[in-house]
């Protein structure tokens, strides 16, 4: 199906959809736009709230003009209070809206962390299933251009660690559109990464609205050799590592996982089961992040099946640096994900 | 005694109103003493803070308030339970940790709920239902609702950011909100002038461009007056206010004994307060004003520990939750 398939640039993209003209391309923005959109459209207890999502740029383009065309009560800017504007939209959610709250940047995060852990992810649970959360927190990650320690955080394994949250991460513009609105559907408080270095990416989107299931990770390329599991802006690089890789005629199966919590542990195991070694590529940070825990969950569940240690590629344990120098130094690659999978040959 | 409610301005109040005052603080008493009997026999595993001392407050704000109007609470919330209407058999189940429990067992008496009611949820962490009770406001000037919303909290949720951060939206946004401060001078053992340099929680509300008011929290006319105003306030848009309440807790932060023997607060304040005791004070007034007879109030007494006793019963005879309840409730 050509909306599964992972374009790495938009020349890409554009040769091929040359060649299918009943196709419609959009960037990942737009995608996210256009999924807000039809839902702001379709029903009113859709809202959007968060600080400067009525502004010109509207959050890199993913919220703009939707005030102009819903008003200033749907499309809500909010003060700097990032805890309190979180647990308002928890509040609005338990009283039967379903808000999509923006916090520009995943760093402003740790500032809600009393209303999503303690409030929004317990207020079902808590209330023996009486009440519940349909919230989704859109969230960005950056990277680049200095943007240092406080401005491009990947913060993804905080979330998942806690029960009755679930973190989604898209890495495609038909899966940004169809999880956004998986996710305003789903009843539950999520958490919704965005990496900024996707959303100039194409790829096919549908104009009709429609939902891509949370859990459910996905192949992006079968293969015999090799697991790569990528996540968010890790599939591309996982994509080209692959491509490298296949030249030296090593043929990698690169699994783009999606949904971080709940986890589809099945999809992994089975790929593994096949091919026998398995990297992980994650935007974050090691220590106990996703890629500790697919690893864990193959050794637990296929651990003979592993013919050589599992291979991790991360951030280096450190905050992020602002010189381009070493910025260079701190984000892995391609190139780190191929030297990974080589390590799991024996070469 | 016309004469004597022209003070609040109030002196239109009917004898209807105020014998409903008293049957809810009495209620609430009644129900906090019950704990109080039954605690030491540790049957009610879970930590309960009560309310005794601080009837007036919930009384006199949820009479205010319609049955589908909200109301979020924090960890001393029964009086505003019960004052919102809910029957008690869910509650003191939930404090017996049973299935019947309004929370299924999984909440305890930190964690009440009575959706029907507007109780959407109880935050036991300070301040953390604030930015919740304007967040559900929200929702109800976005839906239109003709619905005002009031959050309880204690002198501590003030020094928290939560509430700043909420209450400067809730006014940015003129959201049908009522702020009620139930300040009785304490977080835990922590005096008010301890952690605040001023002790005038009402006045904040000016800096936010929006009304305060501080009562006495121990009249429960006092306290109804400033929660009429506060109401109609919000239904007509005209935003948020900030009730400060004072008052005193009688028991210790949490469970149902008094504290001053352990050195947390001296004895001769809660001696002083004890003499104010809302439900004692109120109970005096409507006798000497001929108000209500002594018939009437022996009555309600009898109904509600007939209430009481009906609860306690099914609490203890309900079942707990079963093993397989662990994992259930987490998602929808």
């Amino acid at each position: 199906m050509p909306w599964t398939k992972v374009y790495g640039n938009k020349a890409e993209f554009e040769k091929h959809l040359a060649g299918e003209p009943g196709l419609r391309g959009l960037t990942y923005r737009e995608a996210l736009l256009e999924a807000a959109s039809q839902m702001l459209a379709s029903d009113p207890s859709v809202f959007v709230i968060g600080e400067g999502v009525d502004d010109s740029g509207g959050v890199f383009g993913t919220t703009k003009g939707l005030h102009q065309r819903f008003g200033k009560d749907r499309v809500m800017d909010s003060p700097l209070a990032e805890n309190a504007v979180t647990g308002i939209a928890v509040g609005a959610a338990v009283a039967g809206m379903r808000p999509i709250l923006v916090h520009m940047r995943v760093d402003f995060m740790p500032l809600t962390m009393d209303q999503i852990i303690n409030h929004a992810a317990k207020w079902r649970y808590m209330f023996g299933g009486k009440l519940n959360v349909p919230l989704v927190i859109r969230s960005i990650v950056g990277r680049g251009w200095g943007s240092a320690a406080q401005h491009s955080q990947n913060l993804q394994a905080l979330f998942a660690h806690i029960p009755g949250l679930k973190v989604v991460m898209p890495s495609t513009p038909f899966d940004a559109k169809g999880l956004l609105k998986a996710s305003v559907y789903d009843g539950n408080p999520v958490i919704f990464i965005e990496h900024r270095w996707l959303y100039e990416h194409m790829g096919h989107v549908p104009e009709e609205s429609y939902t891509v299931p949370i859990g459910k990770g996905i192949v992006r390329r079968p293969g015999k050799d090799a697991t790569v599991v990528g996540i968010s802006h890790m599939v591309y690089e996982s994509m080209k590592a692959a491509e490298e890789l296949m030249g030296e005629g090593i043929d990698c199966e690169v699994i783009d996982l999606r949904t971080i919590r709940p986890m589809d542990t099945g999809l992994i195991i089975e790929s593994v089961k096949k091919t026998g070694r398995l990297v992980v590529a994650d935007t974050g940070w090691k220590d106990c992040g996703p890629g500790s825990e697919i690893i864990t969950r193959v050794v637990e569940e296929a651990f003979g099946f592993l013919k050589a240690p599992a291979r991790r590629v991360n951030l280096p344990d450190v905050p992020t640096p602002a010189s381009p120098a070493l910025e260079k130094a701190y984000y892995p690659g391609a190139a780190d994900i191929v030297s990974a999978v080589k390590k799991t040959l024996g070469k | 005694m016309r004469k004597e409610l022209l003070k609040y301005g109030m002196q239109t109040l009917t004898k209807n109103i105020l014998d409903r005052m008293y049957a809810s603080m009495l209620r609430i008493r009644m129900f906090e003493e019950k704990i109080v009997e039954l605690y030491p026999e540790q049957e009610m595993k879970c930590p309960v803070h009560l309310c005794i001392g601080q009837e007036a407050i919930a009384a006199g704000v949820c009479l205010n308030l319609k049955k589908d109007d909200y109301v979020f609470s924090n960890h001393r919330g029964h009086g505003h339970c019960l004052a919102k209407g809910s029957p008690m058999r869910p509650l003191f189940a939930e404090f017996y940790g049973k299935a019947t429990g309004c929370s299924k067992g999984k909440g305890g008496s930190m964690h009440l709920v009575d959706a029907e009611r507007g109780i959407l949820g109880t935050s036991a962490i300070v301040g953390g239902g604030i930015p919740m009770g304007v967040g559900a406001s929200l929702a109800s000037m976005l839906k239109n609702e003709e619905r005002v919303t009031a959050i309880f909290f204690g002198d501590g949720a003030y020094d928290e950011g939560a509430f700043y951060e909420s209450f400067n939206f809730a006014s940015l946004k003129k959201l049908p909100v009522v702020f009620v401060c139930e300040n009785n001078f304490y977080a835990t053992n922590s005096h008010q002038s301890a952690r605040q340099p001023g002790c005038r929680i009402s006045d904040t509300a000016a800096a936010f461009d929006a009304h305060g008011v501080c009562v006495d929290g121990n009249d429960v006319i006092a306290v109804y007056k400033a929660a009429r105003d506060s109401v109609s306030r919000a239904a007509r848009g005209g935003g948020p206010s900030l009730i400060e309440a004072k008052t005193y807790r009688w028991k210790g932060h949490v469970g149902p004994e008094a504290d001053f023997d352990k050195g947390s607060r001296p004895k001769e304040e809660l001696d002083y307060w004890v003499e104010r005791c809302p439900v004692k004070a109120f109970r005096a007034f409507l006798l000497e004003k001929n108000v209500t007879t002594p018939k009437e109030m022996d009555e309600v007494a009898s109904a509600i520990k007939a209430e009481i006793d009906d609860a306690v019963s099914f609490a203890r005879a309900s079942p707990y939750p079963e093993a397989k309840e662990l994992l259930e409730d987490l998602y929808i």
